[in-house]
């Protein structure tokens, strides 16, 4: 075949821009890719320091309201104190803390004090210490978005590399590891979470995670995997005997070579559903295992934990950091699943 | 039938050896000194030696092992580590609570859920369907925990419908009086996935040519919908309702944390807070155990519900 029959062939495109293009025509898909995006760039914004930094800061009174609610009357009367009328009386004969009085306004000179304006109202309102709901908001989305993607990550991990090597030996590796899923889907899920979480608490690892973030994220991927390592086990089963493979091993390609550069790139839009599916249940988990106090420390801003301050508030009429923290969550799970959707839609034509 | 169980239950076996093994590890090596735990960092060596002996710690690790062995299959797992209450009375006295709570709840949601599910598939494609797919969407993206704070707050604290929390020694009263509002919470919450899922099982169904069949000879859509397409459903409907089963055993650790009611969910999250190792250790073999059950009864189900199954 000639060059210039070669030029001539219409180039195909590949799987991933295919898929690109399925998404572009994706009304929803793209909307929702939209705002996963947005929300990424917050998260890696606050992380960076940029947003959010002063979440800690208490920039207004306790409990101020959003802007549009208003300052909240709440009947009691402020008003001056009336000056004394008439000379001071000169106490200093008879005070015995008199003579001392000079010092100590020397003493107090010596330290700076900054009086901060604290406003009443704040865009989205203040919480019971006066912080910001918004800038705690967004720090809780740094931190719910990066367990979710982390201990997503994680559980995607163990479950390709086991899934791979069940399904690509078999035999008895395939077997045992066969007899592990089966151990771990034996008990429930969250029962496995919760013992988990009791042993990370008190073990001998605690002094190496520290019991933050990080025992969140190890306790939820390592109990998560099942699910992708179930479905990479039968695609690498289904593709093992495939042509492209017993090729690549005609010209000698190793086990491992065959494993990842050959089998995985082909089922990669398998894994990549399974990732999304997994982001938004582990967000999701993150919020019910700080609840129950096994997730992110009571001292760390995330959804979870902030929803744990709401229940209290909502009783004393204080509503606006519930309704903050549903909105921007219930905002980035739904677009995110609805990402996963579209992804599955445009990766796999197939399936419909 | 009896040589598939047989084989089924040998079959068993490995499977709750690891479930031993893994439980037994997981607490061995990565769980804290449970001396520690129970003497505190404080006492003196003569209680520690005891304490050792006590549990067996200063034996090979192998023979710990046999000794948890003889304690799952004996029921005999000594005492609470913190209160001192027999692990067996711990599990008899939470898990009516438990079950007051989830029986209604997981009878209702199924009932429900194949309801809507089955009016969502027939009128599958129309306005109404895409409006019910957009709010579970959205529905299933706020958080359970979201829900029962402004459920108990909406229906408890200001419309006073139910209280707020609470829970006696009376069965009864707990179901009339306490049980609704958690009940009617979860179920609303479970409403939205689990009728998407029964609208899916039932959409497979729908495209099957026994449909159309039954419509060309004139059957009427209620017998359509009722007979056909929900007796050819019950096999994935069967599977769910097994996987959320063993659920119902170990309650929902928000709505007990949440409502204060002294279930079996409660406990375990109160025995994670303190380290309580046997009642955490026990809950989750008998459960894996429990799971292995209902696994094996749901897969002899399908053969009554569905004569083409054949069990192999």
């Amino acid at each position: 075949m000639s060059v210039t029959q070669l030029q001539e062939l219409p180039k195909s495109p590949g799987v991933w821009s295919q898929a690109w293009m399925r998404l572009k025509n994706d009304r929803v898909g793209m909307a929702s890719l939209y705002i996963t995006v947005c929300f990424i760039a917050l998260v890696l914004l606050a992380l960076s320091g940029l947003v959010a930094k002063d979440w800690q800061k208490e920039v207004g009174t306790p409990f101020a309201p959003p802007h549009f609610v208003g300052k909240i009357l709440d009947g009691s009367q402020t008003m001056a104190i009336e000056r004394v009328a008439g000379p001071n009386v000169d106490l200093s004969d008879i005070d015995p803390l008199a003579p001392r009085y000079q010092e100590w306004t020397e003493r107090a000179s010596k330290y700076q004090t900054v009086t901060t304006v604290k406003s009443d109202t704040l865009a989205f309102g203040a919480d019971q210490q006066g912080r910001d709901v918004l800038s705690k908001v967004i720090k809780g989305a740094q931190v719910s978005i990066t367990v979710g993607l982390a201990a997503a990550l994680m559980a995607t991990l163990i479950g390709t590399v086991l899934g791979a090597i069940a399904g690509y030996f078999g035999g008895w590796i395939g077997d045992f590891l066969e007899w592990v899923y089966n151990v771990f889907t034996a008990i429930p899920y969250i029962l496995l979470v919760l013992a988990l979480a009791a042993v990370l608490r008190t073990g001998p690892l605690m002094s190496v995670l520290g019991g933050g973030v990080w025992t969140v994220v190890i306790v939820l991927g390592a109990v998560g995997w099942t699910g992708i390592y179930r479905l990479v086990r039968a695609e690498y089963m289904k593709h093992r005997a495939r042509e492209y493979v017993r090729a690549a091993e005609a010209i000698g390609a190793s086990h491992m070579s065959r494993m990842f550069t050959h089998i995985l790139p082909n089922i990669s839009h398998v894994v990549l559903v399974q990732l999304s599916l997994h982001v938004v249940s582990f967000i999701k988990a993150e919020v019910i295992l700080s609840y129950l106090g096994m997730g992110v420390p009571l001292d760390m801003a995330s959804w979870g934990t902030i929803l744990v301050e709401a229940q209290s508030e909502l009783v004393q009429g204080k509503w606006w950091q519930l309704v903050a923290t549903t909105a921007f969550m219930a905002t980035f799970v739904t677009a995110f699943a609805l990402l996963t959707d579209a992804l599955r839609d445009a990766l796999d034509p197939k399936l419909r | 039938m009896l040589p598939y169980i047989l084989r089924r239950i040998w079959q068993m076996l490995p499977t709750l050896l690891g479930v031993i093994l893994l439980v037994f590890c997981l607490f061995k090596f990565f769980g804290g000194d449970p001396v520690e735990i129970m003497a505190g960092l404080k006492s003196s060596p003569e209680r520690i030696a005891s304490l050792r002996a006590q549990l067996g710690l200063d034996k090979p690790v192998l023979e710990q092992l046999w000794i948890f062995i003889k304690q799952v299959f004996t029921l005999d797992w000594g005492k609470s580590w913190t209160t001192n209450e027999a692990i067996s009375d711990i599990f008899a006295t939470r898990l009516p609570a438990t079950l007051t709570i989830m029986l209604p709840i997981l009878i209702l949601e199924t009932i429900l859920a194949i309801f809507a599910g089955l009016a969502v598939a027939y009128v599958r494609g129309s306005l109404t369907d895409r409006i019910i797919m957009i709010v579970t969407t959205v529905a299933l993206a706020v958080s359970f925990l979201v829900y029962i704070i402004v459920g108990q707050y909406l229906f408890g604290f200001v419309l006073g419908w139910f209280p707020v929390q609470g829970w006696s020694n009376s069965t009864w009263t707990n179901l009339a009086t306490y049980a609704p509002l958690p009940v009617f919470l979860a179920v609303l919450v479970s409403l939205a996935p689990q009728t998407r899922l029964y609208r899916s099982f039932f959409l497979d169904e729908i495209g099957h040519d026994y449909v159309r069949t039954a419509r060309a000879k004139g059957v009427s859509e209620n017998t359509i919908m009722l007979k056909h397409v929900l007796r050819n459903a019950m096999i994935p409907i069967l599977t769910n309702v097994s996987v959320s089963l063993p659920g119902v055993f170990i309650g929902s650790f928000l709505i007990e944390v949440f409502f204060s009611i002294p279930g079996l969910g409660r406990e375990i999250v109160v025995a994670v807070g303190r380290s309580d190792y046997p009642v955490i250790q026990a809950v989750t073999v008998y459960l894996a155990m429990l799971t292995m059950v209902i696994n094996l009864v749901t897969d002899v189900l399908y053969k009554f519900v569905d004569p083409r199954v054949v069990l192999k």
